[in-house]
């Protein structure tokens, strides 16, 4: 077995921390009496809301994908349409909690809907808190990840197929009953159980737009039971109701592990012979406004209250410049460490696939770097909090288990945008590398450091923009005096202080974004 | 019965300029390098790209303004001709009904296309499950169905070894001669040419620079880019 050693540190790593906080939480669970917590009626209600939200949220993301990801494909020749396409992608980067605030500034009591609807002289609209509004945030995040995870299934349909359609004479009925549906039906389990699977642990969502114990989740109540009500025993059966969920739920579908398009592929030359009707023209162009619309009014709200509000007061605070850098420097170490993770166990996949012929053991190696998907984040953070509690001071410990746990968040994300094509350069190159004596570093940077550049900056870009806007563990750990800029944004919006508010969430998301270009350009070079 | 007169087109920065005709029952096979506009005769025969000046007449009626659906044309690729997730008797019923709704003798002029092909009782296989070779019949069976007099193939044996090669132009050559086709074949071997075309043109740089029998076409090569092109295999 040579040369293994990067990809077992990772396996390792990844075994220890895992196993470290589920072992805490089992060890843990005797202690509590489960009956009794079995028969709380507010727990059963919480998780009979958990599953009915995130199965609700799933139907929508993936029920209204469906038709604004066919528009987009249809209307290749639509004038920025590139630009469009970016928007809709926005929501991957943008922090949860930014997110919230721009709805809650749109679609909130005082927001621009009711301002509009009070203008036109209607009632106004009191009722985003709750289901609601859980389910208008789970779609502004989903709807775009569903068309973005759709959309390529189209670029996939052969030229070939275009022309004997239009030879055929099919119109746009039959084409979509007889090669549209089909080639979607076999990716709409795998899209709407990963939708249901982020909407299941979804945080900062329901956190902010629950607005109460009756609409509450699994996810949230751990946070209660740990930060308000001291109970570890209840969190210790929260978290392992929701770890036995998700397996079970990534056990029904195996294909909830879904390769992430890395790029969105250029439509082919070939035009799709039904595209002339002004029936089906107003239809897509009707959907693709819509969704724009959708995805840009609480982007904009954010801009507009942001640039409104007090941005001088906000800049001369410490303790905002404190938690900027804070969150800067998590999101440094969080993103090379889930890059390094990732990469090594790739590496190692590709050695056991093509020098040790063990397939299946590669197969085994890549699951278990995208295992952050059943044991979610907060499940390892009360993990963390009931192992280290008796010890150390937890608080204290916050920042560098914020780092490691957003690092295991990041690791499916690199393994979806590099492993297809990480997989494809090992198997051209690894036996001429081999044959030519070229190994570790000298491999890396000659070869697959230059192949695989744009990739590798958009996995990186992309772990530490998600770190940078996390709004997960740092809620188990946060005080006052380690808060990152999301906590901050939540502190503030929690106590009312909407405008201070308006202006972080403004800074946080053109940090998010800064970092993500800055990182994803200077790593992937210039497209 | 297919007269090409005069098309021109652009392909990136080349210009294309085609001449051509092809009797009902004549089978013209079109040879050239990659790129050389082959591809691109065939898809503006068929309505697929748009010619900016010329004609396509088929059977004495002007087609150069029609959608491909209206062009009394057949066509099949080098692959991709089916539908996977349908199965052979819907590939070929496409071929009758493009939404698939089939009156019952229908199924039986499915049945006999299949037949005809040598595909007799396999209408429920799905592509899938079938040989490279067979997949190309079941194109061929939806060709018949459609009774258009005028086939266009675009390398469609190319994916298949020797003896299967020579065995589906012979079904071709059967087919067109039952039916009186006018088949345009694409083709990247001078031997698919000379088992079963009449006549062979020779495309390059956009052009069809020789033209005649094939006997002629591939024997006494006089054109230096032909010559290139065959290389020097004998004949």
């Amino acid at each position: 077995m040579r040369r293994l050693w990067p990809g077992a540190l990772a396996l390792l790593l990844l075994a220890s921390v895992i196993a470290g906080a589920l072992g805490a939480l089992v060890s843990a669970a005797p202690s509590i009496e489960l009956g009794g917590l079995a028969d709380d009626l507010y727990l059963r209600r919480v998780v009979v809301f958990t599953f009915w939200q995130a199965l609700l949220s799933a139907a929508l993301s993936t029920g209204l994908a469906i038709p604004v990801a066919r528009a987009l494909a249809r209307r290749e020749d639509l004038p920025g349409r590139s630009w469009l396409l970016k928007l809709v992608s926005l929501p991957l980067v943008v922090p949860s909690i930014v997110a919230v605030f721009g709805i809650v500034a749109v679609y909130g009591r005082s927001g621009w809907l009711n301002d509009f609807v009070s203008f036109l002289g209607a009632p106004r609209w009191e009722g985003l808190y709750g289901l609601s509004g859980i389910l208008i945030a789970h779609v502004f995040f989903n709807l775009p990840l569903a068309v973005r995870l759709l959309l390529p299934l189209w670029s996939a349909v052969p030229g070939e197929t275009w022309r004997l359609v239009a030879q055929l004479g099919m119109r746009s009925g039959a084409i979509w009953r007889l090669i549209e549906w089909p080639l979607l039906r076999q990716a709409l389990p795998g899209v709407a159980g990963l939708v249901f699977m982020l909407c299941f642990t979804s945080f900062a969502v329901v956190l902010t737009l629950g607005g109460g114990p009756a609409a509450s989740t699994v996810e949230v109540a751990i946070y209660q039971a740990l930060r308000f009500d001291f109970d570890p025993g209840r969190a210790v059966f929260l978290a392992l109701l929701e770890l036995l969920s998700c397996a079970l739920l990534v056990g029904l579908g195996q294909r909830f592990v879904m390769a992430m398009p890395s790029e969105i592929t250029p439509g082919r030359a070939h035009a799709r012979p039904d595209l002339k009707g002004w029936l089906g023209r107003g239809a897509d162009l009707l959907l693709i406004g819509a969704i724009t619309v959708f995805v840009a009014l609480p982007l904009a709200a954010v801009a507009v209250s942001g640039v409104a509000g007090p941005v001088g007061k906000v800049l001369s605070d410490d303790l905002f410049w404190s938690c900027a850098l804070r969150s800067l420097v998590i999101a440094l170490c969080a993103a090379p460490l889930a890059l390094a993770i990732g990469w090594s166990l790739l590496g190692m996949c590709a050695r056991l696939r093509l020098a040790h012929a063990r397939p299946g053991w590669a197969d085994g190696v890549e699951l278990s770097g995208s295992l952050v998907i059943v044991v979610p984040p907060i499940v390892l953070g009360t993990g963390f909090f009931i192992l280290l509690s008796p010890h150390v001071d937890v608080y204290a410990a916050g920042p560098p288990l914020v780092v490691l746990v957003n690092a295991l968040m990041g690791v499916p994300y690199v393994l979806r945008v590099l492993g297809p094509l990480h997989r494809q350069m090992s198997a051209r190159y690894e036996r001429l590398s081999e044959n030519l004596g070229l190994r570790g570093l000298s491999r890396l940077r000659l070869v697959e450091a230059r192949l695989l550049r744009r990739p590798l900056g958009l996995a990186l870009g992309l772990c530490a923009a998600l770190s940078v806007g996390d709004l997960g563990v740092i809620a188990l750990f946060g005080t006052r005096d380690n808060a990152t800029l999301p906590l901050l944004l939540y502190q503030k919006m929690a106590s009312y202080r909407m405008d201070e508010a308006a202006v972080i969430a403004l800074l946080l998301i053109v940090m998010c974004l800064g970092i993500f270009a800055t990182i994803e350009r200077a790593v992937g070079g210039r497209s | 019965m297919l007269r090409v007169d005069a098309l021109a087109a652009r392909l990136g920065g080349m210009r294309l300029r085609f001449s051509l005709d092809v009797s009902a029952g004549e089978c013209v096979a079109v040879i050239g390098p990659s790129g050389a506009g082959k591809s691109t005769l065939l898809a503006l025969i068929a309505g697929f790209e748009v010619a900016e000046s010329g004609r396509v007449l088929i059977d004495g009626r002007d087609v150069t303004a029609l959608e491909p659906v209206s062009r009394p044309v057949s066509i099949v690729f080098q692959e991709h001709n089916l539908f996977p997730h349908l199965d052979v008797a819907a590939n070929v019923g496409l071929g009758l009904h493009p939404a698939l709704r089939l009156r019952p003798e229908d199924h039986a002029e499915i049945a006999g296309a299949l037949e005809r092909v040598g595909l007799a009782g396999l209408e429920r296989r799905r592509p899938g499950q079938l040989s490279g070779g067979q997949r190309q019949r079941v194109a061929l069976a939806r060709a018949l169905v459609r009774r258009r007099p005028v086939l266009l193939l675009d390398e469609p044996f190319a994916a298949l070894g020797p003896a299967l090669r020579q065995e589906m132009l012979d079904l071709l050559d059967r087919l067109r001669r039952d039916r009186g086709l006018a088949v345009l074949m694409v083709s990247h071997h001078p031997d698919d040419a000379r088992h079963i075309a009449e006549r062979t043109v020779f495309v390059h740089g956009g052009e069809i620079l020789v033209s005649g029998t094939t006997e002629d076409v591939l024997g006494a090569s006089r054109s230096t880019e032909l010559r290139a092109y065959l290389g020097d295999a004998p004949g």
